[in-house]
């Protein structure tokens, strides 16, 4: 129970801090000159490492906490965790080679390079969450029996767009904190319109695919009528972002658009519980939190270990985003 | 039909050893980067931040892609080992996970500050970012050897079956079971973590200060930067020979472990096939009496052993004794040029400097075939069981005179791959790993290169608060002349 809360915030923590570098790199095409993407670049350059940090310590602790469905979704969307390794590497590559040389053709490909693997990289995020969502199918042991083309069902591709659309949003509004006044910061903000335009028709067409699919979903808020109060929160988060960009309140809308994301994750895991895995063939194959776990024992030792390392995590976070406050520019050490 | 086992086996060894170039060398010169700093807070002479500002941006593309590919390492034990994965979560993945909590945060985060943050923290708070880059790298190192020391010689947990509604688990006929955790710190401190975490740090020291030593040679042989090139070289050299006769102790006090815990493992090393007095390389009774200080003690052969249980006798033994030659030839080349340095003519004995500039790449090498010699030595097992003994500790052996394992305790290799991988799906993620990680190569070499040629840059003692204001205000009006002088360079 802990444990299934605890990864909820590790994703929730990476969803929304590699989602707006992520989302930088969706919208690094739009930039026009060099010096633009330049900027783009480095308003995440100290930064998105760390942010991976999150994914990393989500697969560990899912592999800790729950080994069973750690395996099963590991080795079942084989293909899919590749092309995201390869994403995630060649996206590095990108960042770290694009200003190395001048050549227009060089930063060229370079730039489609960081775009291609940001956009494979969300859109395979929402695609594993989507199949998290409607289902697996699995064998009595948990072991995923399907085939490639079963993960890639429309509801699990709705919710790879929904979470491109909802990454590019993030990033631009980011962006419109990190740039410097401008030019540039003005088709930003145009962005932002675009983005969350986008965004709405996904997130209202996902809700009602996920009311209609997926009966199960629904099913824990009515024992737990409460949770109504994270949907409107989610609700309010989303609109409230247009608001503030109208009002040129950038850090607020930065703040709700943070907010849509962990709302959704929340979403997301009370519509799982008490599941990690739904078998689609036979519900009753689902690996549960229960017959996922590690031991008892192990999950209190785990817990330890968070307790003690994640205020380190935090504190340190913060400094660190504290000590790259304020809006970029380019010098000696940038990319 | 393509071998899943053997393609996973292939897949892991690859991105392993690649990986493996990178985590030993930032152990190392991180070391070297907070001694550089600690210096220049301590003496505040320019030439110690010169040189840590150099170094610095040779260990943080190293240290990038070190990260970028232990990502793979960390989702292969899912993606290809999904058997393993279930059977040790319990045990293995706690281990992980606490290096994704402990290290890993710690490292990425401060990373930022030591490359990005020259010019924007104090330089006692660059120092301490250093320090916790460096102490999370050895965190790093230690939650990993922890995970794979259990593998090779588990404790602290028991076999438990898996229970499904109160009842054991059973699948067509067969109960499932798995590791559990009894007791955390044994686990943590199994009996092989500590003399296998010494020998890796030390492996990581020698290769730091040999890639120091190596580039400081190469100045010094172009004439360029020669102040800066000398300190560092003799700071590398002293930490190197330190390093590398501690390796020689370390070495012997893991063959002793080796002998004791996995006798298959340390037979294979020496290719010692009957069970009697062992062989050390060409020395008889050479290995007996390192190990037991008698000249004609016995020592386990690979007779003792079921041949399906023996490991691979080639590339064990093989990558075994290189390694060792390495060392020891390490300890010879530094201890002959820290006496050359006491002499005062090392900087003038150019074929010496030469040997410097490459021996970085023997360096590398030792620290790849240690690591081949561990692994490869305790197959054909994945999780290498436990020996059975008697009482006072002798093995017992069974009927036909081998030695028996406790084989609930064990997990053979080959039944440790996912079921639900095809060989087809290995053999394109292999393709896929060996063209970007050329490309990774390829970047890291070209960084390097690019680095290495433009050398280090003075740094006059200047305040740093008014440094900035000049840098920021300079950036904000002239970014496009700068992009473009930067690109002159």
């Amino acid at each position: 129970m802990v444990w299934f809360i605890l990864l909820g915030v590790l994703l929730a923590g990476y969803a929304v801090l590699d989602g707006f570098d992520l989302g930088v790199g969706i919208l690094h095409l739009l930039a026009r000159t060099d010096q633009d993407r330049r900027l783009f670049i480095n308003a995440i350059g100290p930064i998105w490492d760390g942010n991976e940090v999150w994914l990393i310590t989500f697969g560990g602790a899912l592999f800790a906490a729950f080994p069973n469905a750690y395996a099963t979704i590991f080795s079942g969307f084989y293909v899919a965790f590749m092309a995201l390794l390869f994403a995630l590497i060649f996206r590095a590559v990108s960042i770290e080679f694009r200003s190395k040389m001048t050549s227009d053709v060089w930063r060229q490909a370079w730039d489609i390079g960081f775009f291609g693997s940001s956009l494979l990289a969300s859109f395979l995020f929402g695609v594993a969450v989507g199949n998290g969502m409607i289902g697996i199918p699995l064998n009595e042991r948990g072991v995923f029996v399907g085939t490639i083309s079963d993960l890639l069902n429309p509801y699990a591709l709705l919710a790879g767009l929904t979470v491109v659309s909802m990454f590019a949003m993030h990033g631009a509004i980011f962006l419109a904190l990190k740039i410097p006044k401008g030019e540039a910061h003005d088709r930003i903000r145009n962005w932002i319109w675009h983005t969350w335009g986008i965004f709405l028709v996904f997130y209202v067409l996902g809700s009602m695919y996920t009311l209609v699919a997926i009966p199960r979903a629904t099913a824990n808020f009515a024992e737990h009528p409460w949770a109504a109060v994270i949907v409107i929160l989610n609700v309010l988060a989303v609109a409230n972002i247009p608001r503030s960009v109208f009002l040129g309140r950038m850090l607020e809308a930065f703040v709700s658009s943070c907010g849509t994301i962990i709302a959704l994750v929340f979403l997301f895991g009370m519509a799982l519980w008490p599941n990690l895995v739904a078998a689609s063939n036979h519900p009753s194959y689902a690996l549960t939190i229960y017959n996922a776990a590690s031991s008892p024992r192990t999950l209190w030792i785990m817990l330890l270990i968070a307790m003690i390392g994640m205020p380190f995590v935090l504190t340190y976070t913060i400094a660190v985003y504290w000590t790259f406050r304020g809006r970029v520019e380019l010098r000696e050490h940038s990319y | 039909m393509l071998d899943v086992v053997f393609l996973s086996r292939l897949q892991f060894a690859l991105t392993i050893m690649f990986h493996y170039l990178f985590p030993p060398l930032t152990i190392g010169m991180g070391v070297v980067l907070v001694y550089l700093e600690g210096m220049f807070l301590w003496k505040r002479e320019p030439i110690y931040e010169t040189a840590a500002r150099f170094w610095t941006s040779l260990y943080a593309v190293s240290f990038a892609v070190g990260v970028a590919t232990g990502i793979v390492m960390e989702f292969q034990f899912g993606t290809n080992w999904a058997v393993y994965s279930r059977f040790v979560g319990d045990v293995f993945g706690s281990a992980l996970a606490a290096e994704g909590i402990f290290a890993f945060f710690l490292e990425s985060g401060f990373l930022a500050v030591l490359v990005f943050g020259w010019d924007r923290v104090t330089p006692r708070f660059h120092f301490f970012a250093t320090l916790m880059v460096s102490l999370g790298s050895i965190f790093s190192a230690i939650w990993i050897i922890v995970a794979n020391s259990w593998q090779q010689t588990p404790a602290g947990h028991h076999i438990a079956t898996v229970l499904r509604e109160g009842k054991p688990w059973i699948v067509d006929g067969v109960m499932i079971t798995r590791a559990e955790v009894v007791d955390f710190w044994s686990v943590v401190l199994n009996p092989s973590t500590v003399n296998r975490l010494t020998h890796t740090l030390i492996g990581g020291f020698i290769l730091g200060s040999f890639f120091v030593m190596s580039i400081s040679a190469y100045y010094l042989l172009r004439a360029r930067h020669e102040d800066f090139a000398r300190r560092s070289f003799s700071g590398g050299l002293l930490f190197a020979t330190i390093a590398s006769i501690g390796a020689l102790i370390s070495g012997d006090l893991n063959g002793r472990m080796i002998a004791e815990h996995q006798p298959a493992k340390l037979a294979a090393f020496e290719q010692h096939f009957n069970t009697g007095p062992g062989n050390l390389f060409f020395v008889p009774g050479g290995l007996s009496l390192l190990l037991r200080g008698d000249r004609s003690a016995e020592v386990i052969g690979l007779d003792r052993i079921r041949p399906e249980y023996r490991p691979p006798v080639m590339v064990s033994s093989l990558s075994f004794r290189l390694m060792v030659v390495l060392g020891v030839s390490f300890i010879g080349l530094t201890l002959f040029a820290s006496w050359r340095r006491w002499r005062g003519t090392l900087f003038d004995t150019r074929w010496l400097l030469w040997v410097f500039v490459f021996a970085v790449v023997g360096a590398f090498a030792a620290n790849e075939l240690g690591w081949v010699a561990a692994e490869v030595g305790r197959q054909p097992w994945i999780v290498h069981p436990n020996i059975v003994r008697d009482a006072s500790g002798r093995p017992i052996l069974d009927a036909d005179g081998f030695l028996q394992y406790r084989l609930e305790e064990g997990l053979l290799t080959r039944n440790a791959v996912s079921e639900s991988v095809g060989g087809g799906e290995v053999l394109g993620s292999i393709v896929m790993f060996g063209f970007i990680y050329t490309l990774l190569f390829l970047m890291w070499i070209y960084v390097l290169d690019d680095k290495i040629k433009k050398g280090p840059k003075p740094v006059h003692m200047v305040d740093h608060t008014t440094t900035q204001s000049i840098l920021a205000s300079a950036a904000g009006r002239t970014l496009k002349e700068e992009s473009m002088s930067e690109a002159k360079e």
